[in-house]
Protein backbone atom coordinates (compact mmCIF):
# COMPACT_ATOMS: atom_id res chain seq x y z
CA UNK A 1 0.00 0.00 0.00
CA UNK A 2 1.07 3.41 -0.79
CA UNK A 3 1.09 6.45 2.12
CA UNK A 4 -1.79 7.93 0.48
CA UNK A 5 -4.75 8.87 2.62
CA UNK A 6 -8.36 6.97 2.46
CA UNK A 7 -10.25 10.04 1.96
CA UNK A 8 -9.11 13.86 2.05
CA UNK A 9 -10.98 16.83 2.59
CA UNK A 10 -9.32 19.65 0.94
CA UNK A 11 -10.19 23.14 1.36
CA UNK A 12 -13.95 22.48 1.25
CA UNK A 13 -16.86 24.90 2.20
CA UNK A 14 -20.00 25.33 2.15
CA UNK A 15 -22.77 27.78 2.14
CA UNK A 16 -26.75 27.74 3.13
CA UNK A 17 -28.53 30.51 2.36
CA UNK A 18 -25.98 33.32 1.92
CA UNK A 19 -24.77 32.26 5.35
CA UNK A 20 -20.95 30.66 5.36
CA UNK A 21 -21.45 27.04 7.46
CA UNK A 22 -18.07 26.19 7.12
CA UNK A 23 -15.18 27.27 4.74
CA UNK A 24 -11.77 25.82 4.25
CA UNK A 25 -12.13 22.15 6.17
CA UNK A 26 -9.13 20.44 5.83
CA UNK A 27 -8.80 16.67 7.22
CA UNK A 28 -6.89 14.10 6.11
CA UNK A 29 -8.68 10.02 6.74
CA UNK A 30 -6.02 7.37 6.27
CA UNK A 31 -6.45 3.31 7.31
CA UNK A 32 -6.54 3.09 11.07
CA UNK A 33 -7.93 6.55 11.72
CA UNK A 34 -10.98 7.62 13.98
CA UNK A 35 -12.07 11.22 13.17
CA UNK A 36 -14.35 12.86 15.01
CA UNK A 37 -15.82 15.73 13.97
CA UNK A 38 -17.14 17.89 16.74
CA UNK A 39 -18.56 21.46 16.82
CA UNK A 40 -22.09 23.33 18.40
CA UNK A 41 -25.26 22.58 17.25
CA UNK A 42 -26.08 24.11 13.68
CA UNK A 43 -22.29 24.29 12.85
CA UNK A 44 -22.57 21.87 10.40
CA UNK A 45 -21.50 18.33 11.12
CA UNK A 46 -24.35 16.15 9.27
CA UNK A 47 -24.09 18.95 6.48
CA UNK A 48 -20.15 17.85 6.04
CA UNK A 49 -20.55 14.35 6.25
CA UNK A 50 -23.39 14.50 3.85
CA UNK A 51 -20.44 16.14 1.25
CA UNK A 52 -18.74 13.58 2.58
CA UNK A 53 -20.59 10.68 1.44
CA UNK A 54 -21.68 13.12 -1.88
CA UNK A 55 -25.33 13.68 -1.61
CA UNK A 56 -24.25 17.85 -0.99
CA UNK A 57 -22.16 19.71 -3.21
CA UNK A 58 -19.53 21.70 -1.61
CA UNK A 59 -19.44 25.35 -2.82
CA UNK A 60 -15.47 24.70 -3.15
CA UNK A 61 -12.73 21.93 -2.53
CA UNK A 62 -12.74 18.38 -3.22
CA UNK A 63 -12.80 14.94 -1.26
CA UNK A 64 -10.27 12.58 -2.45
CA UNK A 65 -10.76 8.87 -2.09
CA UNK A 66 -7.02 7.37 -2.45
CA UNK A 67 -6.20 10.57 -4.17
CA UNK A 68 -8.58 10.60 -6.83
CA UNK A 69 -11.55 12.83 -6.81
CA UNK A 70 -14.35 11.04 -5.44
CA UNK A 71 -16.56 11.88 -8.55
CA UNK A 72 -13.88 10.28 -11.01
CA UNK A 73 -14.49 6.71 -9.08
CA UNK A 74 -17.91 6.87 -7.68
CA UNK A 75 -18.96 2.98 -8.20
CA UNK A 76 -15.51 2.83 -6.00
CA UNK A 77 -15.91 5.32 -3.44
CA UNK A 78 -19.82 3.85 -3.16
CA UNK A 79 -19.01 0.24 -2.84
CA UNK A 80 -16.61 0.83 0.17
CA UNK A 81 -18.57 3.30 1.91
CA UNK A 82 -20.85 3.07 4.36
CA UNK A 83 -23.08 5.64 6.47
CA UNK A 84 -25.78 5.35 8.57
CA UNK A 85 -27.30 9.28 9.19
CA UNK A 86 -30.10 10.50 11.79
CA UNK A 87 -32.73 8.63 9.93
CA UNK A 88 -30.90 5.38 9.17
CA UNK A 89 -33.11 4.04 6.06
CA UNK A 90 -35.08 1.62 8.72
CA UNK A 91 -38.80 0.82 7.79
CA UNK A 92 -40.87 0.70 10.56
CA UNK A 93 -43.03 -1.98 9.02
CA UNK A 94 -40.43 -4.07 7.90
CA UNK A 95 -38.64 -6.11 10.77
CA UNK A 96 -35.04 -6.05 11.66
CA UNK A 97 -34.07 -8.56 9.84
CA UNK A 98 -35.93 -7.48 6.56
CA UNK A 99 -34.17 -4.38 7.01
CA UNK A 100 -31.12 -5.57 7.61
CA UNK A 101 -31.36 -7.68 4.42
CA UNK A 102 -32.46 -5.31 2.11
CA UNK A 103 -30.10 -2.57 3.26
CA UNK A 104 -27.01 -5.60 3.02
CA UNK A 105 -28.06 -6.53 -0.53
CA UNK A 106 -27.83 -2.80 -1.93
CA UNK A 107 -24.17 -2.72 -1.24
CA UNK A 108 -21.89 -4.59 -3.96
CA UNK A 109 -19.20 -5.72 -1.11
CA UNK A 110 -18.11 -8.82 -0.24
CA UNK A 111 -20.27 -10.65 2.20
CA UNK A 112 -19.18 -10.22 5.61
CA UNK A 113 -18.94 -13.94 7.75
CA UNK A 114 -21.26 -12.58 9.96
CA UNK A 115 -25.12 -13.83 9.53
CA UNK A 116 -27.98 -11.22 9.79
CA UNK A 117 -28.42 -13.22 12.89
CA UNK A 118 -25.41 -12.71 14.39
CA UNK A 119 -25.12 -9.11 14.04
CA UNK A 120 -28.16 -8.64 15.85
CA UNK A 121 -27.34 -11.07 18.68
CA UNK A 122 -24.34 -8.29 18.74
CA UNK A 123 -26.24 -5.58 19.54
CA UNK A 124 -28.81 -7.03 21.70
CA UNK A 125 -31.64 -7.80 19.60
CA UNK A 126 -31.60 -11.81 19.93
CA UNK A 127 -35.53 -13.05 20.09
CA UNK A 128 -36.55 -9.85 18.30
CA UNK A 129 -35.84 -10.49 14.72
CA UNK A 130 -39.15 -10.90 13.54
CA UNK A 131 -40.80 -8.00 15.40
CA UNK A 132 -42.02 -4.71 12.91
CA UNK A 133 -39.65 -2.09 13.91
CA UNK A 134 -42.21 0.63 15.08
CA UNK A 135 -43.07 -1.62 18.28
CA UNK A 136 -39.06 -1.41 19.30
CA UNK A 137 -38.16 1.71 21.32
CA UNK A 138 -35.95 4.27 19.77
CA UNK A 139 -32.54 2.61 20.79
CA UNK A 140 -33.41 -0.35 19.66
CA UNK A 141 -34.08 0.92 16.28
CA UNK A 142 -30.86 2.50 16.52
CA UNK A 143 -29.31 -0.78 17.41
CA UNK A 144 -30.89 -2.45 14.23
CA UNK A 145 -29.33 0.54 12.19
CA UNK A 146 -25.70 0.10 14.06
CA UNK A 147 -26.06 -3.73 13.66
CA UNK A 148 -25.06 -3.29 10.13
CA UNK A 149 -21.41 -1.95 10.96
CA UNK A 150 -21.50 -5.60 12.16
CA UNK A 151 -22.13 -7.13 8.58
CA UNK A 152 -20.17 -4.77 6.61
CA UNK A 153 -16.81 -5.79 4.82
CA UNK A 154 -16.41 -1.80 3.61
CA UNK A 155 -13.54 0.59 4.24
CA UNK A 156 -15.25 3.64 5.46
CA UNK A 157 -17.67 4.06 8.14
CA UNK A 158 -19.93 7.13 8.19
CA UNK A 159 -21.76 7.53 11.34
CA UNK A 160 -23.82 10.35 12.12
CA UNK A 161 -24.69 10.44 16.26
CA UNK A 162 -24.34 7.47 16.28
CA UNK A 163 -24.83 6.72 20.20
CA UNK A 164 -27.91 8.61 20.01
CA UNK A 165 -30.53 6.65 22.72
CA UNK A 166 -27.95 4.43 23.08
CA UNK A 167 -27.25 2.97 26.80
CA UNK A 168 -23.97 3.18 28.17
CA UNK A 169 -22.98 -0.46 27.82
CA UNK A 170 -24.07 -0.37 24.37
CA UNK A 171 -21.90 2.24 23.92
CA UNK A 172 -18.73 0.84 25.08
CA UNK A 173 -19.60 -2.15 22.60
CA UNK A 174 -19.77 0.51 19.52
CA UNK A 175 -16.17 1.95 20.83
CA UNK A 176 -14.76 -1.79 20.66
CA UNK A 177 -16.36 -2.69 17.17
CA UNK A 178 -15.14 0.76 15.98
CA UNK A 179 -11.41 -0.01 17.16
CA UNK A 180 -12.01 -3.45 15.99
CA UNK A 181 -12.69 -1.78 12.51
CA UNK A 182 -9.71 0.26 12.36
CA UNK A 183 -7.45 -1.98 13.88
CA UNK A 184 -8.16 -4.33 10.77
CA UNK A 185 -7.14 -1.02 8.12
CA UNK A 186 -10.54 0.64 8.17
CA UNK A 187 -11.54 3.85 9.25
CA UNK A 188 -14.33 5.79 10.76
CA UNK A 189 -15.79 9.52 10.32
CA UNK A 190 -18.04 10.32 13.16
CA UNK A 191 -19.70 13.00 15.07
CA UNK A 192 -20.76 12.60 18.47
CA UNK A 193 -20.83 15.14 21.81
CA UNK A 194 -19.89 12.83 23.80
CA UNK A 195 -16.32 12.00 24.44
CA UNK A 196 -14.70 8.98 23.07
CA UNK A 197 -13.16 6.70 25.54
CA UNK A 198 -10.81 5.89 22.30
CA UNK A 199 -6.96 6.48 22.45
CA UNK A 200 -5.69 8.27 19.18
CA UNK A 201 -8.90 9.57 18.12
CA UNK A 202 -8.07 12.52 15.70
CA UNK A 203 -10.99 15.50 16.00
CA UNK A 204 -12.06 18.35 13.44
CA UNK A 205 -13.70 21.00 14.69
CA UNK A 206 -16.47 23.49 13.22
CA UNK A 207 -16.94 26.47 14.32
CA UNK A 208 -18.39 29.32 13.18
CA UNK A 209 -17.49 30.13 9.82
CA UNK A 210 -13.96 28.63 10.44
CA UNK A 211 -12.78 25.44 11.42
CA UNK A 212 -9.49 23.51 12.86
CA UNK A 213 -8.03 20.37 13.16
CA UNK A 214 -6.34 19.11 15.79
CA UNK A 215 -4.15 16.02 16.60
CA UNK B 1 -26.28 -5.22 -11.08
CA UNK B 2 -29.68 -6.73 -11.10
CA UNK B 3 -29.06 -7.22 -7.55
CA UNK B 4 -30.52 -3.24 -6.51
CA UNK B 5 -33.53 -3.64 -9.05
CA UNK B 6 -35.39 -7.19 -7.21
CA UNK B 7 -34.27 -6.33 -3.60
CA UNK B 8 -35.95 -2.89 -3.66
CA UNK B 9 -39.32 -4.68 -5.55
CA UNK B 10 -38.89 -7.32 -3.04
CA UNK B 11 -38.52 -4.62 -0.56
CA UNK B 12 -41.75 -2.29 -2.26
CA UNK B 13 -43.66 -5.45 -2.33
CA UNK B 14 -43.25 -6.10 1.36
CA UNK B 15 -44.16 -3.14 2.29
CA UNK B 16 -47.36 -2.95 0.21
CA UNK B 17 -48.46 -6.00 1.63
CA UNK B 18 -47.78 -4.73 5.18
CA UNK B 19 -49.77 -1.96 4.27
CA UNK B 20 -52.70 -3.20 3.08
CA UNK B 21 -55.56 -0.65 3.73
CA UNK B 22 -53.76 1.82 2.11
CA UNK B 23 -52.86 -0.46 -0.62
CA UNK B 24 -56.53 -0.57 -1.25
CA UNK B 25 -57.48 3.35 -1.01
CA UNK B 26 -56.88 3.81 -4.76
CA UNK B 27 -58.98 0.72 -5.69
CA UNK B 28 -62.08 1.77 -3.20
CA UNK B 29 -61.81 5.41 -4.72
CA UNK B 30 -62.06 4.13 -8.36
CA UNK B 31 -64.58 1.67 -6.92
CA UNK B 32 -67.15 4.31 -5.37
CA UNK B 33 -66.65 6.76 -7.89
CA UNK B 34 -67.77 4.80 -10.30
CA UNK B 35 -70.70 3.63 -8.19
CA UNK B 36 -72.08 7.00 -8.40
CA UNK B 37 -71.93 8.04 -11.52
CA UNK B 38 -75.20 6.08 -12.23
CA UNK B 39 -76.96 7.13 -9.48
CA UNK B 40 -75.76 11.17 -10.10
CA UNK B 41 -76.20 10.93 -13.90
CA UNK B 42 -78.38 8.81 -15.18
CA UNK B 43 -78.89 5.05 -14.64
CA UNK B 44 -79.94 4.52 -18.27
CA UNK B 45 -77.44 2.05 -20.64
CA UNK B 46 -77.58 4.14 -23.52
CA UNK B 47 -76.63 7.23 -21.47
CA UNK B 48 -74.38 5.07 -19.36
CA UNK B 49 -72.46 3.94 -22.21
CA UNK B 50 -71.41 6.97 -23.91
CA UNK B 51 -69.66 8.18 -21.26
CA UNK B 52 -68.08 5.05 -19.78
CA UNK B 53 -64.77 4.99 -21.76
CA UNK B 54 -63.96 8.67 -20.63
CA UNK B 55 -65.20 8.21 -16.66
CA UNK B 56 -63.54 4.90 -16.49
CA UNK B 57 -60.19 6.31 -17.88
CA UNK B 58 -60.62 9.63 -15.65
CA UNK B 59 -60.72 7.69 -12.61
CA UNK B 60 -57.75 5.26 -13.66
CA UNK B 61 -55.60 8.49 -14.14
CA UNK B 62 -57.11 10.18 -10.55
CA UNK B 63 -56.19 7.10 -8.90
CA UNK B 64 -52.69 6.71 -10.30
CA UNK B 65 -52.18 10.51 -9.67
CA UNK B 66 -53.44 9.77 -5.87
CA UNK B 67 -51.01 6.79 -5.08
CA UNK B 68 -48.12 8.33 -6.84
CA UNK B 69 -47.63 11.40 -3.86
CA UNK B 70 -45.95 8.97 -1.85
CA UNK B 71 -43.92 7.02 -4.19
CA UNK B 72 -40.57 8.19 -2.56
CA UNK B 73 -41.86 9.92 0.66
CA UNK B 74 -41.59 7.59 3.30
CA UNK B 75 -38.56 6.54 1.43
CA UNK B 76 -37.25 10.14 2.27
CA UNK B 77 -38.15 10.40 5.35
CA UNK B 78 -36.80 7.46 7.19
CA UNK B 79 -33.32 7.55 5.67
CA UNK B 80 -33.69 4.70 2.71
CA UNK B 81 -33.25 7.29 -0.10
CA UNK B 82 -30.42 8.82 1.22
CA UNK B 83 -29.21 4.97 1.18
CA UNK B 84 -30.48 3.78 -2.23
CA UNK B 85 -28.87 7.39 -3.38
CA UNK B 86 -25.37 6.60 -1.95
CA UNK B 87 -25.34 2.71 -3.11
CA UNK B 88 -23.14 1.70 -5.39
CA UNK B 89 -26.54 -0.09 -7.27
CA UNK B 90 -27.41 2.07 -10.13
CA UNK B 91 -30.01 4.73 -9.39
CA UNK B 92 -32.21 4.21 -12.55
CA UNK B 93 -32.64 0.72 -12.01
CA UNK B 94 -34.14 1.24 -7.88
CA UNK B 95 -36.65 3.90 -9.22
CA UNK B 96 -37.81 1.22 -12.04
CA UNK B 97 -38.20 -1.33 -9.22
CA UNK B 98 -40.22 1.11 -7.27
CA UNK B 99 -42.42 2.39 -10.13
CA UNK B 100 -42.68 -1.38 -10.88
CA UNK B 101 -43.71 -2.54 -7.33
CA UNK B 102 -46.40 0.90 -7.49
CA UNK B 103 -47.98 -0.39 -10.93
CA UNK B 104 -48.04 -3.94 -9.37
CA UNK B 105 -50.38 -2.72 -6.81
CA UNK B 106 -52.40 -0.01 -8.17
CA UNK B 107 -51.78 0.11 -12.72
CA UNK B 108 -52.38 -4.07 -12.29
CA UNK B 109 -55.31 -4.36 -10.28
CA UNK B 110 -57.38 -1.36 -11.15
CA UNK B 111 -56.81 -2.71 -15.29
CA UNK B 112 -58.16 -6.22 -13.43
CA UNK B 113 -61.27 -4.31 -11.75
CA UNK B 114 -61.93 -2.98 -14.99
CA UNK B 115 -64.15 -5.04 -16.93
CA UNK B 116 -66.75 -5.18 -13.83
CA UNK B 117 -66.88 -1.66 -13.64
CA UNK B 118 -67.78 -2.06 -18.01
CA UNK B 119 -71.15 -3.73 -16.60
CA UNK B 120 -71.57 -1.33 -14.16
CA UNK B 121 -71.41 1.55 -16.67
CA UNK B 122 -73.21 -0.67 -19.36
CA UNK B 123 -70.45 -0.25 -21.32
CA UNK B 124 -70.95 -2.10 -25.09
CA UNK B 125 -68.87 -5.29 -25.40
CA UNK B 126 -66.80 -3.64 -28.17
CA UNK B 127 -65.05 -1.92 -25.82
CA UNK B 128 -64.13 -4.25 -23.61
CA UNK B 129 -60.67 -5.35 -25.21
CA UNK B 130 -59.48 -1.92 -25.94
CA UNK B 131 -60.40 -0.79 -22.28
CA UNK B 132 -58.27 -3.50 -20.48
CA UNK B 133 -55.68 -3.40 -22.77
CA UNK B 134 -55.54 0.44 -23.17
CA UNK B 135 -55.29 0.35 -19.24
CA UNK B 136 -52.96 -2.22 -18.70
CA UNK B 137 -50.30 -0.43 -20.92
CA UNK B 138 -51.55 2.92 -20.26
CA UNK B 139 -51.49 3.12 -16.28
CA UNK B 140 -47.54 1.91 -16.42
CA UNK B 141 -47.17 4.50 -18.27
CA UNK B 142 -48.74 6.83 -15.91
CA UNK B 143 -46.90 5.58 -12.96
CA UNK B 144 -43.90 6.14 -14.96
CA UNK B 145 -44.56 9.74 -15.82
CA UNK B 146 -46.05 10.28 -12.13
CA UNK B 147 -42.64 9.17 -10.69
CA UNK B 148 -41.09 12.01 -12.59
CA UNK B 149 -43.35 14.55 -10.56
CA UNK B 150 -43.12 12.56 -7.09
CA UNK B 151 -38.61 12.63 -7.57
CA UNK B 152 -39.25 16.48 -8.03
CA UNK B 153 -41.46 17.42 -5.51
CA UNK B 154 -40.44 14.84 -2.73
CA UNK B 155 -38.29 17.57 -0.55
CA UNK B 156 -41.44 20.13 -0.54
CA UNK B 157 -43.40 19.72 2.48
CA UNK B 158 -46.33 20.25 0.86
CA UNK B 159 -46.01 18.19 -2.79
CA UNK B 160 -49.29 17.38 -3.44
CA UNK B 161 -50.75 20.26 -5.49
CA UNK B 162 -47.45 20.71 -6.96
CA UNK B 163 -46.93 17.29 -7.94
CA UNK B 164 -50.40 17.68 -9.94
CA UNK B 165 -49.46 20.38 -11.39
CA UNK B 166 -46.52 19.21 -13.16
CA UNK B 167 -48.04 15.76 -14.00
CA UNK B 168 -51.21 16.62 -15.47
CA UNK B 169 -50.28 18.08 -18.86
CA UNK B 170 -48.09 15.11 -19.08
CA UNK B 171 -51.12 12.60 -18.57
CA UNK B 172 -53.14 14.45 -21.36
CA UNK B 173 -51.97 12.48 -24.36
CA UNK B 174 -52.41 9.10 -22.83
CA UNK B 175 -55.77 10.05 -21.31
CA UNK B 176 -56.96 11.38 -25.18
CA UNK B 177 -55.66 8.02 -26.85
CA UNK B 178 -56.32 5.09 -23.73
CA UNK B 179 -59.99 6.78 -24.01
CA UNK B 180 -59.92 7.61 -27.63
CA UNK B 181 -59.47 4.04 -28.06
CA UNK B 182 -61.90 2.24 -25.94
CA UNK B 183 -64.57 5.18 -27.71
CA UNK B 184 -63.13 3.64 -31.02
CA UNK B 185 -64.27 0.67 -30.79
CA UNK B 186 -67.72 1.04 -28.72
CA UNK B 187 -68.32 3.17 -32.26
CA UNK B 188 -67.55 0.39 -34.64
CA UNK B 189 -63.86 1.43 -35.61
CA UNK B 190 -60.49 0.03 -34.93
CA UNK B 191 -59.50 0.53 -32.30
CA UNK B 192 -55.50 -0.02 -32.93
CA UNK B 193 -54.15 3.25 -33.95
CA UNK B 194 -55.14 4.91 -30.39
CA UNK B 195 -53.83 1.23 -28.30
CA UNK B 196 -50.35 1.51 -30.58
CA UNK B 197 -50.26 5.57 -29.46
CA UNK B 198 -50.75 4.60 -26.23
CA UNK B 199 -47.65 1.92 -26.37
CA UNK B 200 -45.42 4.39 -27.63
CA UNK B 201 -46.30 6.69 -25.05
CA UNK B 202 -45.55 3.98 -22.96
CA UNK B 203 -42.65 3.06 -24.20
CA UNK B 204 -41.38 6.86 -24.20
CA UNK B 205 -41.77 7.07 -20.62
CA UNK B 206 -39.73 3.44 -20.05
CA UNK B 207 -36.82 4.97 -21.63
CA UNK B 208 -37.39 8.53 -20.37
CA UNK B 209 -38.68 8.30 -16.65
CA UNK B 210 -35.97 5.95 -14.86
CA UNK B 211 -33.38 8.95 -15.53
CA UNK B 212 -35.38 11.44 -14.91
CA UNK B 213 -36.22 10.28 -11.08
CA UNK B 214 -32.97 9.61 -10.68
CA UNK B 215 -31.87 13.25 -11.75
CA UNK B 216 -34.36 14.60 -9.81
CA UNK B 217 -34.09 12.63 -6.72
CA UNK B 218 -30.38 13.84 -6.49
CA UNK B 219 -31.48 17.60 -6.74
CA UNK B 220 -34.12 16.99 -4.37
CA UNK B 221 -31.66 15.77 -1.72
CA UNK B 222 -29.02 18.64 -2.52
CA UNK B 223 -32.15 20.99 -1.20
Amino acid sequence: MTSTPLLQLSDISFERDDRLLFSAVNASVAAGDILQVSGDNGSGKTTLLKVIIGTLAPQSGDCLWRGTPVHQCALEYASELLYIGHQPGIKSTLTPEENLCWLQRLSLAEKSSHTIADALGKVGLVGYEDVPCHSLSAGQQRRVALARLYLSTVKLWILDEPFTAIDRQGVTQLEQCMQQHVSEGGAVILTTHQPLSIDGVKTLHLGAGHSKGEQ
Amino acid sequence: MSGGFTTILRRDLLLAMRRRGELANPLVFFLIVLTLVPLAVSPSPEQLAKIAPGIIWIMALLATLLSIDGLFQSDYRDGSLEQMIISPQPLWLIVLAKVLAHWLVTGLPLTLLSPLLGIMLSLPEAGYWPMVISLLVGTAALSLIGAIGAALTVALRRGGLLLSLVVTPLYMPVLVFGAGSVQRAVDGFSPDGPLLVVGALMALSLLLAPFACSGALKISMHG
